[in-house]
């Protein structure tokens, strides 16, 4: 609704955020702030990350779920939240 | 000669062992089995040598030369019934045992020569089938032939007879066809020509699929069988609700087809609050692990350090008028934003911060009025009870999308007249209802009770201006209603609370009793702001004025143990939840005092100025009831939070070898202390300087009963 609207608006707008990417469970990108190359790539490379890190999390103890994952590079930092459906991509600069 | 049968013997074996001279002369004399000394057997060896070979006196050229001894050696030679072929040790395999087994005894038998015969025994089957087709008449048949000539009249006579009898005799053992009028007839019938038919079905559709068995896929699995079984349980139960049923099937087509995105909305959250800690990661990370170190260095003084700001733009007019900590979710509080002026009323706004993000508030509510107090519920965190500058109060469920409240007063159920100052849950009372406590200046305490979709109102005391009880003989009017403008109820204590009016009186009050007060302090100058009793003290509560003082008060006791002066009005002052001794009051020149009686009973051992501009008032400060840190609220609408350096949040020293009581006991006795002190100035070195630091200089009080 209008709420997540908005605060998907705030994400994009705060300080040091490049883009930002939603995610379907195919991982299949809906909506994005970066070009369309950039997005599917960012899209199918993280989706298998992060199903790879869930399964990790989920074989050691099945009651335990992922939260989110953070990648922290040299240039950026990529910040992968995964929900049942959707996941929601966010390249951010922080020291900016 | 006997050399010779020697030497012949040996040339035939060679240079070979000795003992196999023995089969071999065995085998030669196979039949005659006898045993002879050497002379014997040389002589008949020699017998036969001589019959076979003539006179052979030829020494060959390679004939070992032996010693007279070694050729009158006598040589033993026994002659068996062994077969030399067969061999000696015949091991088998054994498969019962699994392994190789020897035979015990090996067969000796050697055929020489076999030849098959052309004989036959007369009686065996090969010799009667024989006989049969010979047609020689048997035995047993001649009975049988005598009755069958009278049967059989065919032409040929005798011989036919004898070939019928043949017939039957052959019955017996084989059925022969008829040599003359047997007539086999053969025909072939029509072989149908043969076509292959063949039929090909479409292949049924395939699909590769490939999946992972991990550990939580199969939990998943379970789960969900578990959630479906449940599920029919309760359908079972709930059998006769079908408009229900037909309810939930529309929900959850309108669900599918409402918009995507509103399932991103909690993945959206945390990706917020992410971005928002990589932003302020300093900030973060001092609020965890920055200590001042150099408090070390400062006896009797500590700082605040300045840490998130929240600010929100919509609020940006109204000013912070009440602040509260959530108890269930230590990072969430609630921040009431108003205004205290009374020509500037307008609009006001409930809003929650959570400290993971502090850019947007995770909940905010606009109201129609002012502002002016609010509490959230102990045990139920979704419940926040707001008073309102027109006088209403109202419940809010954070648990509802919707911006109005669940409750509101109106004029018609008992709203205050005036603004209300101070709302407080209480314990559910018996019937399980939710209820609070309000106090207005209409001079009104009233108790709302949250019954099913309503507020019940039940007035509890009403505050009447001390002195006009008494109806003066000059017929004066009905004594006039104070203002409260504070309570606070006791901790322990559930009945006792005590109400600070605007005359600048405290009074101590039951619920019990709703026309008289329990006692009375003479507080202030001007109207008392706040009014806490201490957390841990069962007697101690502290109460601030816009007259510029802090005074801390014995309950038993009717003039204040300490009296603190600021230089400023005073917005508010609470206490901390970690020390008895410690407390933290605003005021309206933007200072923080923290003090700490243990320490130093006559000054803040923090004084600091929190906001930029000098003329920013500060209107409320909360402690964290588990971080160490404070929220202060000023009257621009921003909120901010400061962390509280080591030195104010000091325990007090643990002796050697004496492990520390830990507890609100160890609080209590502190305070004790402290008071027993003030109680015994005897015992205090003759000291009759005030307990307390004004700029009017020392007013001596009496602490004596």
């Amino acid at each position: 609704q209008a709420e997540v609207e908005e605060t998907l608006k705030r994400i994009q707008t705060h300080k040091g955020v490049i883009g930002t990417i939603v995610v379907n469970a195919e991982g299949i990108p809906i909506r994005t702030t970066l070009d369309n190359s950039t997005t599917v790539q960012y899209a199918g490379l993280l989706h298998q990350l992060t199903m790879k890190a869930r399964s990790t999390v989920r074989d050691i103890d099945p009651q335990n779920d992922l939260t989110f994952l953070r990648i922290r590079s040299k240039k950026h930092e990529i910040m992968v939240a995964p929900d049942k459906e959707y996941m929601l991509i966010v390249i951010q600069n922080p020291s900016e | 000669m006997p050399v010779t049968h020697k030497t012949l013997v040996k040339s035939k074996q060679g240079s070979n062992a000795q003992s196999q001279q023995k089969p071999l002369a065995a085998k030669t004399a196979k039949v005659v089995s006898k045993k002879k000394d050497e002379d014997d057997g040389t002589e008949i060896g020699e017998g036969g040598d001589e019959w076979m070979h003539g006179k052979t006196l030829i020494k060959p050229p390679d004939q070992l030369d032996l010693t007279e001894a070694e050729l009158k050696e006598e040589f033993t030679r026994i002659l068996t019934a062994n077969n030399p072929h067969a061999p000696q040790n015949i091991v088998r395999y054994s498969f019962k045992e699994r392994s190789y087994k020897p035979i015990s005894s090996v067969d000796q038998l050697a055929v020489h020569f076999f030849l098959e015969g052309n004989l036959l025994h007369r009686d065996s089957d090969e010799a009667r089938r024989q006989k049969a087709k010979q047609g020689l008449p048997d035995e047993k048949a001649t009975v049988v032939t005598e009755t069958e000539d009278e049967k059989l009249e065919t032409p040929g006579g005798g011989e036919d007879g004898a070939h019928s009898v043949d017939s039957k005799t052959g019955k017996k053992e084989q059925k022969l066809t008829n040599q003359f009028n047997f007539s086999e007839r053969a025909s072939q019938t029509l072989n149908n020509p043969l076509r292959e038919r063949g039929c090909q079905t479409e292949p049924p559709p395939r699909a590769s699929f490939s999946a992972t068995a991990n550990q939580w896929e199969i939990y998943d699995v379970y789960l969900e069988e578990m959630q479906k079984q449940e599920k029919n349980k309760e359908k079972a139960k709930a059998v006769p609700k079908k408009e229900d049923d037909k309810g939930k099937k529309k929900l959850t087509l309108v669900e599918t087809q409402s918009d995507d995105l509103t399932k991103v909305a909690k993945v959206a959250k945390i990706i917020e609050r992410m971005v928002n800690q990589n932003t302020f990661d300093d900030i973060a990370q001092d609020f965890r692990y920055f200590e001042d170190a150099s408090d070390e260095f400062r006896e009797q003084e500590g700082t605040l350090l300045p840490l998130w700001k929240f600010q929100y733009d919509q609020a940006k007019r109204l000013s912070v008028t009440a602040l509260c900590w959530n108890q269930s979710y230590k990072d969430l509080f609630a921040v009431g934003l108003g205004s205290y002026d009374f020509t500037k009323q307008g609009r006001g706004m409930l809003v929650f911060y959570s400290l993971k993000n502090s850019t947007y508030p995770e909940y905010n509510y606009p109201t129609t009025s002012g502002i002016l107090c609010l509490d959230i519920h102990p045990d139920r965190p979704y419940l926040v009870a707001v008073g309102f500058y027109d006088g209403c109060v109202a419940v809010y469920n954070l648990k509802e999308e919707r911006p109005e409240p669940v409750y509101k007063s109106s004029s018609k159920s008992g709203k205050h007249t005036d603004p209300v100052w101070q709302v407080r849950w209480q314990k559910d009372d018996m019937d399980n209802h939710q209820n609070f406590f309000s106090v207005s200046s209409d001079g009104r305490v009233v108790s709302w009770t949250l019954v099913k979709s309503e507020l019940v109102f039940t007035d509890i005391i009403k505050l009447s201006l001390v002195g006009a009880v008494s109806e003066g003989p000059e017929g004066v009017p009905p004594p006039t209603m104070a203002c409260g403008t504070s309570f606070d109820f006791h901790k322990q204590i559930n009945y006792l609370f005590l109400v600070g009016t605007e005359e600048g009186k405290i009074h101590k009050c039951s619920k019990a009793y709703s026309s008289q007060f329990l006692e009375t302090y003479d507080a202030h100058n001007m109207a008392v702001d706040a009014v806490k009793w201490n957390q841990f003290h069962p007697k101690v509560f502290i109460s601030c004025s816009s007259d510029w003082t802090v005074k801390i008060w014995d309950h038993t006791i009717r003039t204040p143990v300490f009296i603190f002066d600021l230089n400023a009005a005073v917005g508010d002052v609470a206490w901390s939840p970690y020390s008895s001794t410690v407390f933290a009051a605003v005021t309206a020149d933007g200072k923080v005092h923290v003090f700490d009686l243990g320490i130093n009973k006559y000054e803040a051992i923090c004084q600091q100025p929190v906001v930029a501009k000098k003329k920013t008032k500060l209107t409320h400060i909360e402690f964290n009831p588990v971080y160490p840190i404070i929220i202060v609220g000023d009257d621009r609408g921003y909120v901010t939070s400061l962390k509280l350096s080591p030195n104010l949040r000091s325990k007090p020293k643990e002796k050697k070898g004496q492990e520390l009581p830990r507890g609100p006991e160890v609080e209590i006795a502190k305070m004790e202390k402290l008071l027993s002190l003030l109680r015994e100035p005897e015992n205090s070195k003759g000291r009759t300087e005030s307990w307390c630091q004004t700029d009017y200089g020392p007013q001596a009080l009496d602490f004596r009963r």
